[in-house]
């Protein structure tokens, strides 16, 4: 037992911050909001310079090993900045393709997207009927499904890979809220989906790489919140002192800290339970994902009423963390339904 | 970054199990179960015998003053098993967590030597002696005086919320020794027997009916002049000091207490019905939630070692705690129902779960309330300006 990150882990979480803080710049991120949700550059350097895609996917695979401790250290980094850009489809289609998908769609997917060349999306809520591998209905809500090259997506009794150009997919992207990560919807018409292998096996992965990627985004977005606020508690004065020696203000920092150093606790205990193959995982999972939206959408929302009116203006990029926060907390299940998920773990099924 | 517990650990995770359960279902069956520290005062006194005498007293402690030099992973298995067996809390908890580690830090050879072989075998029993009726959260506005006279010092006045003073054989007190001083200067911390006429108890009885806490009057009392640790004047410092080992390995067992709490919630709700409801079911969720998180902020805490940062782990876990299961008592009674807010006996002392509703409300305000604490996280965790004080 040592639950204090390695050297390598301490170096891989300061190599993402610092490409993050670089690159995931306020400027080049609302350039992304005001197009298609996703900053390019950012996603090529990502993929291509810091070879960081493959964290979390098996080197068999040509992925770069690792575990989703590395994983969640990224997102924390990538979380901090709002960046725009996939990283989600990576812990989900990614890792549902890697881990469950057949042979044939390893080698023809994994390498695309692992570069960066291609961009691969797990399709969110489903109202579909199917006919064998044939799939009618919509998928909705699917994070950068307006930009994604390949999709996985689920059903009952089955997962599919689709491709993009599939003959009968219609993709529709509404304006989103959070536009760093836009929601698309996939209207298919008898659309033939390649059946994934083993299709329990991926949609495990992609939840557990999912929430981990979510709770870890949560945690770097809030510790941004406290960070900029109380940054700003320091220089605006009021009444003749700094607005941040008034204790209506700075208790209500403190207590996002509290909030913060438990988010922290949850996500690196929910990588280390999936990491380890720990019975613990799927209370850790549920843990995590609920506790570190909450944690998020409080800072985020103390963030904008801490700043006062300039925290309101679109210019401040309080309402990209707030935006963002909203965001997670609804992405692969709301906080109740993952609580429910550990009550019918601690207490068996309501009767 | 790894959780899971070596072969080797899980080894001694078994002797430990093996031997407390042997115990508790042994020769101290009578004693299993008991969550108050004030109940059968006496065999609890034999309990810390006992595990002194079988060297599994303050098994973080070196060898050499009757400790395992257990590791961390080691300490974090044994407050597990301890609570799992249904051993209850420890009456010389002061003496183990909190004046052992101070002598081992601040003491003179000779002080190791004179009370932590005792601590060790369970046979002294430590108090705490900071609070004052006009010192709580200003807790450096002490008055308590103690000066030196023909090799002795001597100490009057007055430390409230004493806890367990009643069955303490020793007392550390911080004092002013200093004449005119003021605020955390001028402060000194000495080492009292308890038995001695110059010290006298008086019970506070808690909204709980209990009374595990105490005013300790002290009318020309005495301690030899070796009895200070450290020098005059560091009283302070070492305060703040002791301050910092109450959030170690202590906290593992406090949380395997709040296991033991919450699983009994969890109980009462599978048996009464409230199981079914899903606003109580989203509320033990977040409980169960709030546990877990503990438990990984603690080992975060523990498995730190990079002490050149303030680590917010630990400076957040006070409030985390208290906070956490104030709610948990409120979420028990509205568990239990009506039937929480009477007792089955003719006496006024309540069961596990309305004693947790009323004692919890302690837990947000002794060793620093939730306001205190916020003060704390905001200027030594965040770096804000510190609150502007009246006597500056």
């Amino acid at each position: 037992m040592d639950f204090a990150f390695t050297d390598e882990q301490m170096m891989i979480a300061e190599t993402a911050r610092a490409f993050f803080a670089e690159n995931a710049t306020s400027e080049r991120t609302r350039r992304a909001m005001a197009a298609n949700g996703i900053d390019r550059e950012l996603w090529r350097g990502f993929c291509q310079d810091l070879g960081f895609a493959g964290i979390g996917i098996a080197e068999e695979f040509g992925g770069a090993g690792l575990g989703m401790v590395e994983f969640a250290c990224i997102a924390e980094a990538a979380g901090a900045q709002v960046a725009a850009f996939p990283l989600l489809g990576l812990a989900t289609a990614a890792r549902g393709i890697a881990v469950g998908g057949t042979d044939a769609q390893r080698e023809k997917w994994l390498p695309r997207i692992l570069s960066g060349e291609a961009i691969a999306a797990n399709a969110g809520k489903w109202h579909v009927e199917r006919q064998g591998n044939y799939l009618s209905g919509s998928f909705d809500f699917t994070p950068h499904g307006n930009i994604a090259d390949v999709f996985i997506v689920s059903a009952t009794g089955g997962s599919w890979l689709i491709e993009r150009d599939a003959a009968g997919l219609k993709i529709e992207t509404p304006v989103t809220m959070d536009q760093t990560r836009p929601l698309a919807s996939l209207h298919m018409d008898k659309v033939l989906g390649e059946p994934i292998a083993d299709h329990l096996g991926a949609v495990q992965a992609m939840h557990a790489g999912g929430w981990i990627c979510l709770a870890a985004e949560a945690l770097g977005g809030a510790q941004a919140c406290l960070d900029r606020t109380v940054a700003y508690a320091q220089e605006r004065v009021q009444f003749g002192r700094p607005i941040g020696s008034f204790q209506a203000y700075k208790h209500r920092l403190a207590d996002m800290m509290v909030e913060i150093e438990q988010a922290r606790s949850a996500v690196y205990w929910a990588a280390c339970t999936v990491d380890e193959g720990s019975d613990e995982a799927p209370l850790a999972l549920h843990a995590a994902k609920s506790f570190c939206a909450d944690a998020f959408f409080k800072c985020a929302g103390d963030m904008i009423q801490l700043h006062g009116g300039i925290g309101f203006t679109w210019e401040h990029d309080a309402h990209l963390y707030f935006k963002r926060a909203r965001s997670i907390q609804t992405l692969r299940a709301p906080g109740n339904w993952h609580r429910e998920e550990i009550a019918k773990i601690i207490l068996g099924d309501a009767a | 970054m790894k959780l899971g517990f070596s072969p080797a650990e899980e080894a001694f995770r078994t002797e430990a199990a093996d031997w407390l359960n042997a115990q508790m279902s042994g020769p101290f069956k009578d004693i299993r179960g008991i969550t108050t520290l004030t109940e059968k005062a006496e065999r609890r006194k034999e309990w810390e015998q006992h595990l002194g005498a079988h060297g599994w007293g303050c098994i973080g402690w070196p060898k050499a003053w009757g400790g395992r030099d257990a590791t961390i992973a080691q300490q974090v298995i044994f407050a597990e098993e301890y609570a799992r067996a249904g051993v209850p809390g420890r009456v010389n908890h002061i003496g183990i967590e909190l004046a052992g580690p101070t002598i081992l830090t601040f003491g003179t050879e000779e002080q190791k030597a004179r009370f932590l072989p005792g601590i060790a075998k369970g046979e002294t029993i430590f108090c705490q002696g900071f609070s004052e009726p006009s010192a709580g959260s200003d807790l450096a506005s002490v008055r308590t005086k103690g000066r030196l006279e023909n090799g002795e010092w001597v100490v009057n006045g007055q430390k409230i919320w004493t806890s367990l003073a009643h069955i303490s054989d020793w007392i550390f007190v911080v004092t002013r020794t200093e004449e005119g001083s003021k605020g955390p200067k001028g402060l000194s911390f000495l080492m009292m027997d308890m038995a001695q006429p110059g010290i006298e108890i008086r019970p506070i009885q808690q909204i709980n009916g209990d009374a595990e806490f105490n005013e300790t009057f002290f009318t020309d009392a005495r301690c030899a002049e070796d009895s200070i640790i450290g020098a005059p004047g560091d009283g302070w410092k070492i305060a703040m000091g002791l301050l910092a080992f109450e959030r170690g390995v202590s906290t593992l067992g406090q949380q395997m207490a709040f296991r033991n709490e919450l699983d009994e919630i969890i109980l009462a709700a599978k048996r009464n019905g409230s199981a079914a409801d899903p606003l109580i079911r989203q509320r033990i969720a977040k409980a169960e939630i709030g546990l877990r998180l503990m438990r990984y902020g603690a080992l975060r805490m523990l498995s730190n070692r990079d002490h050149s940062r303030i680590d917010g782990a630990a400076l957040t876990y006070k409030i985390q705690w208290a906070s956490w299961r104030r709610n948990l008592g409120e979420l028990a009674m509205d568990v239990l129902g009506q039937a929480g807010e009477i007792t089955g006996g003719d006496t006024y002392r309540w069961g596990t779960l309305p004693n947790l509703f009323l004692y919890s409300r302690a837990d947000t305000i002794y060793g620093g309330t939730n306001q205190i604490q916020r003060n704390l996280i905001a200027e030594r965790g965040l770096g804000l300006p510190r609150e502007p004080r009246g006597d500056a």
